[in-house]
């Protein structure tokens, strides 16, 4: 019940995004949309997402957004094609619903996912009846996965986002005015 | 029973919210209406751990309480100054692009 209706208010969220023409306006609405998207995470019992979700969704991107807006315009534009983005959006939705199919049930045991390596990995996660850790000694799954298992990977992701964040921070900054020097 | 309550009670409070974000006239009803929104959502995190019985999930809402924070002090400062960098020697005169 209660998911739906965090799902109700995603909707008329996204919808009033979509109507209006006040980008700062649109920036707020986003922040709650992230906000509405991270609590459903949340009680769909990914904690892990919806915190990525809250620190990014809506705490930097309302930032950067808003940087973005003191470079560029308040007001959006009216397009003159409105059929051709209705069009793509609706192809890209229409192909990940097609890709949705292919996918094992919510919580299938016998998915792939479960069948590789997360055995072993719980089975070292979780220590013997001796209270022996047997390979990394982390008690949370994820977090041994994360940090330890896949940890070149993790460092791998870290140098994207600080290579984005030095990007972003580069293009957002305000260019020095002549006239003072 | 309890818990359940208070999170329609918070749910509607969060649709009152939304809905003053979707209308409001000005930029400020917005403003308030994002801060409000994300207190709604930390209590909203509050209530439901309890009734999962899944307390750990309250670290979660203070992360929230702080992210909250920081987006709207970053609001606010957008809709005095107009930008970020370079703050002028005082405050509030909106040299370029102005206050909203």
């Amino acid at each position: 019940m209660i998911l739906i209706a965090l799902l109700a208010l995603l909707v008329a969220t996204a919808w009033t995004v979509v109507r209006l023409r006040s980008l700062f306006a649109t920036v707020m609405l986003t922040g709650i949309y992230s906000f509405l998207g991270a609590s459903w995470m949340l009680l769909l019992d990914a904690p892990d997402v919806a915190f990525t979700e809250a620190a990014v969704g809506a705490g930097i991107s309302t930032v950067i957004m808003l940087a973005t807006l003191s470079l560029t315009t308040r007001e959006e534009k009216v397009c003159r094609f409105r059929v051709l983005p209705l069009l793509v959006v609706v192809a890209t939705g229409a192909a990940l619903v097609y890709a949705t199919l292919d996918m094992p049930v919510h919580g299938d045991p016998a998915a792939p996912a479960h069948l590789h390596v997360a055995p072993e990995y719980i089975a070292d996660v979780v220590p013997t009846p001796d209270g022996e850790v047997l390979q990394v000694g982390i008690p949370n799954v994820v977090t041994a996965v994360l940090a330890s298992y896949r940890g070149y990977d993790t460092l791998g992701e870290t140098v994207v986002i600080f290579t984005a964040g030095v990007a972003v921070m580069l293009l957002l900054r305000r260019p020095r005015r002549e006239d003072e020097s | 029973m309890k818990f359940a309550i208070v999170m329609i009670a918070v749910l509607v409070t969060m649709v009152l919210a939304l809905s003053r974000a979707i209308a409001g006239p000005t930029v400020f009803d917005r403003i308030l209406a994002l801060n409000m929104f994300g207190t709604k959502t930390v209590l909203l995190i509050a209530v439901v751990s309890f009734l999962v019985g899944r307390p750990d999930f309250l670290d979660l809402a203070l992360v929230y309480a702080l992210v909250n924070f920081i987006g709207v002090i970053a609001v606010l400062r957008y809709s005095q100054h107009g930008h970020f960098g370079d703050v002028p020697a005082d405050p509030g005169d909106g040299e370029d692009g102005g206050p909203i």
